[in-house]
């Protein structure tokens, strides 16, 4: 029985973040994440009638408005609701985890002091709801596509595991240090308030990717750079995957650049939010330790 | 099987918080302020000491000595300044009941959240969980939102769930003192189910009993220190004399409007000497010798003797109460107040002096807990008994 009495040291050297170690550690704790991710939804739409249905219901409103808005005003691009929410959605389930991220230590302050878990769960959590939501979501805007008779373009399609991943290794990676920041210092909050507004408007969701390149390419070929933007090559991958089409009815829309080349763009992105989320997951969990005495 | 490997080692454990008096918490204050002043508070130096697997252990000391940094340490929410601590086997702290408890969420929902912060699978709460609902009493309420709980219901639905964790190893933070007496003897019963089974426990509390009663060993921290290791029977006892040193908060030790002054007192024992220990059960005096700085006519002489284990009175009375009238001070008098024979358990007693407007209860001098003795040799009996006491008046 001895043998497998687990031994636990606690030094005070601050801790350091071996990956596969850890990842044993919150996978044992799976039952805490799961419980607070219901939680939260369950706060949420507490006390509504239609529930989980609000979060269904934003992307219908969009979906509708934005069928007649175009049909009747005319829009620059076609099957703007399609095009809209591919980017929007994705959008929203960066920028609710990176806001619900941010606040989920200090929020918990109680918590923190008071409970020993393992602290990535917090931040964790918060990415899970904003998840659970653009899960649903996507659910919407899928059956819109199928039954509106856009159809899905089949190869494009490919791009979107790897670009909901990349965009998901990005987001972990920026909730982990926010949600660690934020408690050292308690005005993170607002400047990522300002931040997020900023980053919503340099990257191509309500407007085509196409013209931030037509502007850049005039200004001597320098139009790749838009990809170092994490959102815009994240983002563009999915609407390239969801919407397909680059030039509809011969408007640029997507960016222009093969599949291939946009894939291997995402992939770089992909892994450098990998090596992005090892260190700011690191500095969370070196941090962690001290959570408790800063609240 | 018991191994001899202790199931907690804490080796050398140091704790520093620092106090900041302007600590920047933003950015904005972290540029235009170039260093931040803080002081450091030790709340823990240097402590050793091993838990043995299967037993159970008792933290003492008063509030703010250590105890639950110490187990904060211990659980792994705080992060020693100096030293490690080794723990074997699953451990669940209770630092506090119904932590994470969300109000909006009905109980029933709370009791998985809650579980699973003690370590519980989806599984495990199952299968516990009539058990829990049934222990913390409230099988009509599970359903509702918490927030419309009592703080009673709160708080025995937290223990309910607390006491159904499988942990090897388990620290209890001070929640015993909570609920009514039925509930509290349940929680104890719970305790010492715990122990049968062999699982460590690690209490920390304020109620000596307890500790007496249930711990195989104890520690006491004073101001961050190891200051007793050892039997639960020679820890309490070194508590309580330790505890006498100690001040609460808000505690005043002197105060009035000195129309009247206490000049002097004497705790008078048995062989007519006013130091060393008093034996149980031996007469003692306390003379009081008063001086005014204006004539008095209302005054009234009291004093309390309080244990000071717990700081509560034993022993009080009050020359009005007797009958006594004092008539016009003006100079001395001097007050003596005889106790034929002092009845109450080993250990410290701090006696407070108290001079009063018999009229109007206008505080003339009040000195709390400012004289102290010791009363020694083992006890029977601590019943608070009724003791006749004689109070005499002379003219100075």
């Amino acid at each position: 029985m001895a043998a497998t009495v687990q031994t636990f040291e606690r030094t005070s050297e601050p801790a350091h973040l071996r990956v596969g170690e850890r990842l044993r550690v919150l996978v044992a704790h799976r039952e805490i994440l799961l419980n607070l991710v219901r939680k939260e939804l369950k706060v949420k739409y507490a006390a509504s009638v239609l529930g989980a249905i609000w979060s269904l219901l934003n992307p219908v409103v969009f979906l509708l408005v934005f069928t007649f808005v175009t049909r009747v005003l005319g829009n620059a691009i076609p099957d703007y609701p399609v095009y809209l929410l591919s980017g929007l959605l994705a959008w929203n389930l960066f920028s609710t985890s990176v806001s619900g991220g941010s606040r989920s230590v200090l929020g918990n302050a109680n918590l923190v002091k008071k409970v020993a878990f393992p602290r990535e769960i917090l931040p964790l959590s918060a990415i899970g709801v904003a998840l659970v939501d653009y899960i649903l979501q996507m659910g919407v805007l899928l059956l819109f596509i199928l039954v509106s008779g856009f159809g899905l373009h089949v190869p494009e399609l490919a791009l979107l595991p790897l670009a909901f991943l990349a965009l998901l290794a990005f987001t972990a990676a920026a909730t982990f240090w926010l949600a660690a920041l934020n408690v050292r210092y308690r005005d993170v909050g607002h400047l990522l308030g300002i931040a997020l507004l900023v980053w919503f408007w340099v990257t191509p969701i309500v407007y085509a990717g196409a013209l931030v390149q037509d502007q850049l390419v005039d200004r001597g070929a320098l139009w790749p750079l838009s990809f170092v933007n994490p959102l815009a090559s994240t983002l563009g991958g999915i609407q390239r995957a969801l919407y397909g089409i680059v030039s509809p009815e011969g408007t640029p829309v997507l960016y222009d650049v093969s599949l291939g080349w946009l894939a291997a763009v995402i992939g770089a992105v992909l892994l450098v939010s990998l090596a992005a989320l090892r260190l700011t997951w690191g500095y969370f969990f070196t941090r962690s330790g001290d959570f408790a005495e800063e609240l | 099987m018991r191994t001899t490997v202790p199931a907690i080692e804490v080796d050398r454990v140091s704790k520093r918080f620092r106090i900041y008096r302007e600590r920047p918490t933003s950015i904005k204050q972290r540029l235009l302020t170039s260093h931040s002043r803080s002081e450091d508070f030790w709340a823990l130096r240097g402590i050793s000491l091993e838990v043995a697997e299967g037993s159970t252990f008792g933290l003492i000391g008063h509030n703010g000595s250590g105890k639950t940094t110490l187990l904060k340490c211990i659980a792994g929410i705080l992060r020693p300044t100096a030293g490690r601590i080794r723990q074997r086997g699953r451990l669940a702290a209770l630092l506090e009941l119904g932590a994470g408890f969300h109000p909006e969420l009905t109980g029933r929902e709370n009791v998985y959240l809650n579980a699973s912060f003690l370590g519980l699978s989806r599984k495990e709460t199952d299968r516990a969980y009539d058990e829990i609902v049934a222990f913390a009493e409230i099988e009509d309420f599970i359903d509702n939102q918490v927030k419309f709980y009592s703080s009673g219901m709160l708080v025995r639905l937290g223990f309910a769930v607390a006491v159904h964790v499988d942990p090897d190893v388990l620290l209890i933070d001070e929640v015993l003192a909570v609920g009514d007496e039925a509930f509290q003897a349940k929680c104890l019963d719970r305790v010492r189910a715990f122990q049968r089974e062999g699982r460590t426990i690690v209490l920390v509390t304020h109620a000596l009993d307890t500790v007496r009663e249930i711990c195989d060993r104890a520690a006491m921290l004073h101001h961050g220190e190891l200051h007793a290791l050892g039997a639960p029977d020679d820890v309490v006892r070194e508590m309580r004399y330790v505890l006498l040193g100690v001040t609460d908060p808000g505690f005043v030790p002197e105060e009035g409007t000195r129309e009247v002054e206490i000049a002097e007192v004497h705790l008078i024992r048995a062989n007519g000497k006013s130091e060393g220990p008093v034996l149980r059960g031996d007469p003692l005096t306390i003379q009081v010798d008063v001086r005014s700085n204006a004539p008095v006519a209302d005054l009234d002489v009291d004093f309390a003797v309080l244990d000071g284990a717990t700081n509560h009175p034993v022993l009080e009375a009050r020359t009005s109460r007797v009958g006594l009238d004092l008539g016009r001070v003006d100079g001395k008098r001097r007050v003596r107040f005889r106790i034929p024979g002092f009845p109450y358990q080993p250990g410290k007693y701090w006696v407070t002096i108290g001079l009063s407007s018999r009229e109007t209860g206008h505080l003339y001098h009040v000195q709390t807990q400012r004289y102290l003795f010791e009363v020694v040799e083992a006890p029977r009996v601590q019943e608070r008994v009724e003791v006749p006491v004689r109070v005499e008046v002379e003219e100075l």
